[in-house]
């Protein structure tokens, strides 16, 4: 690594490779290539499918792992009960799917498997992915509002008590800030993760380049940046499990306005 | 930024394989396994609710139980209090009618006893008084030669004894 100029590109993490053969994959003329990225939804999916086959032993006394997925489950559906209410139930399975498929995603992204050679891919870091997510839910509140209150869903773009004159006002705003839920959901998690990796990957970049300009420069910006890596690193979990809440979150507000308009 | 510099490549892949991944998430996992994880803590709370009130029942009954025994213990220390006092009631009764013959024989003892002794004494007077009249008329006999009659001895010893 010293011969060549170290450069990291912070970037680099998230460009998409194809893995070996998949290239020409094709379903009616649209590249459908599996990818590191798709290979890291494929290790999400089996980790998260593991985790909660682990919490399927269905006791009367759980054990450890068993009460670990019952607390998530039950997360969700207190989460879902209090903001939407006993209609919340039925969504406990998309809500749950949502919140631990973007969680587990986060975490695994987040393991420092660069170290084996690995390179981790937090597929939750680009907005084509949590685009799709956030396209998910708004349908699902597009559906279930218009099939609940049919016609009667556009009340919901005029709040309680707005007194008539306001409403010619009031209407394109709620409409508005009703059609950039989707972008705001999508957005947030894809900047939010993304920030997180590009500033480890810079301060690591300070890191190694710091300690191959000598040992000055090593002590000087090399360990206060490594020391400010571990600090990060442990801000990002965090960061990991609140988007994916704030995700959870949002999905179930939305939802309620869908069930119970305002 | 190779999410966007990559967009137009790589789009429908990234959209294919994560509606394959996540729609095996939510059916395989999301629709198949979480409901039974939370039957599995519904019944486990079902189980708890009705442990509890089985075991409120039989706290209850126990209770009941327990006041029933109280009740029952109460008369019957009644019932025994009564049984005791109606017998040192009669052993009183008893022991107080035996003392009163016993106090009314050693009265009756006692009053023969005194009527003896009255008797007695009388008895004993008349004869120092027949022997005081009859050394009396002897005395005066011998001393005055006079010959005293009973009646006349008798008297005059009487008023001697009488002056003590």
């Amino acid at each position: 690594m010293a011969a060549e100029t170290a450069k990291v590109d912070p970037m680099k993490q998230f460009a998409i490779e194809p893995i070996a053969g998949t290239q020409g994959w094709e379903i009616a003329g649209f590249n459908i290539a599996f990818t590191n990225s798709a290979m890291w939804m494929l290790i999400t999916t089996v980790v998260l499918f593991l985790f909660v086959l682990g919490g399927m032993k269905r006791e009367l006394v759980p054990g450890r792992w068993q009460m670990m997925v019952e607390t998530f489950t039950g997360f969700i559906d207190n989460m879902l009960e209090a903001n939407i209410g006993k209609e919340g139930r039925k969504y406990v399975p998309y809500v749950f799917s949502l919140f631990m498929f973007i969680l587990v995603a986060n975490l695994i992204g987040l393991l420092p498997l660069g170290l084996v050679g690995v390179h981790p891919f937090t597929f939750t870091s680009h907005f084509t992915v949590t685009g799709v997510l956030a396209i998910i839910s708004f349908s699902i509140v597009l559906i279930v509002g218009f099939w609940k209150h049919g016609l009667h869903f556009f009340s919901l773009f005029v709040p309680h008590g707005t007194p008539l004159p306001m409403v010619p006002v009031i209407a394109p705003i709620e409409f508005i800030s009703f059609m950039v839920r989707p972008f705001s959901l999508a957005l947030r998690l894809f900047v939010a993760m993304m920030a997180g990796h590009v500033l480890l990957k810079v301060l690591s970049s300070f890191v190694i380049d710091g300690t191959n300009a000598g040992a000055g420069f090593g002590a000087l910006v090399g360990l206060p940046s490594f020391l400010l890596m571990i600090g990060i690193s442990a801000l990002e979990i965090l960061v990991a499990g609140i988007q994916a809440y704030v995700f959870a979150l949002l999905t179930s507000l939305y939802i309620n306005d869908a069930e119970h308009l305002h | 930024m190779p999410q966007i510099a990559q967009l137009a490549e790589t789009w429908s892949s990234q959209v294919f394989w994560l509606l394959v991944f996540f729609g095996i998430t939510f059916f395989v996992i999301g629709k198949g396994m979480v409901p039974k994880v939370m039957n599995t803590v519904a019944e486990r709370d079902g189980q708890i609710a009705a442990d509890l009130a089985a075991a409120k029942a039989a706290r209850d009954a126990a209770d009941e139980q327990e006041e029933a025994w109280r009740v029952k213990e109460n008369e019957n220390r009644a019932a025994a209090q009564a049984i005791v006092a109606k017998a040192k009631d009669e052993a009183a009764a008893k022991s107080e009618k035996k003392l009163a013959a016993a106090q009314k024989r050693i009265d009756k003892k006692l009053a023969d006893a005194e009527t003896q002794i009255d008797e007695a004494r009388t008895e004993a007077l008349a004869e120092v008084e027949s022997v005081a009249v009859e050394a009396a008329q002897d005395i005066v006999k011998t001393l005055a030669g006079v010959k005293v009659t009973k009646p006349v001895a008798t008297k005059a010893v009487k008023e001697q004894m009488a002056h003590g």
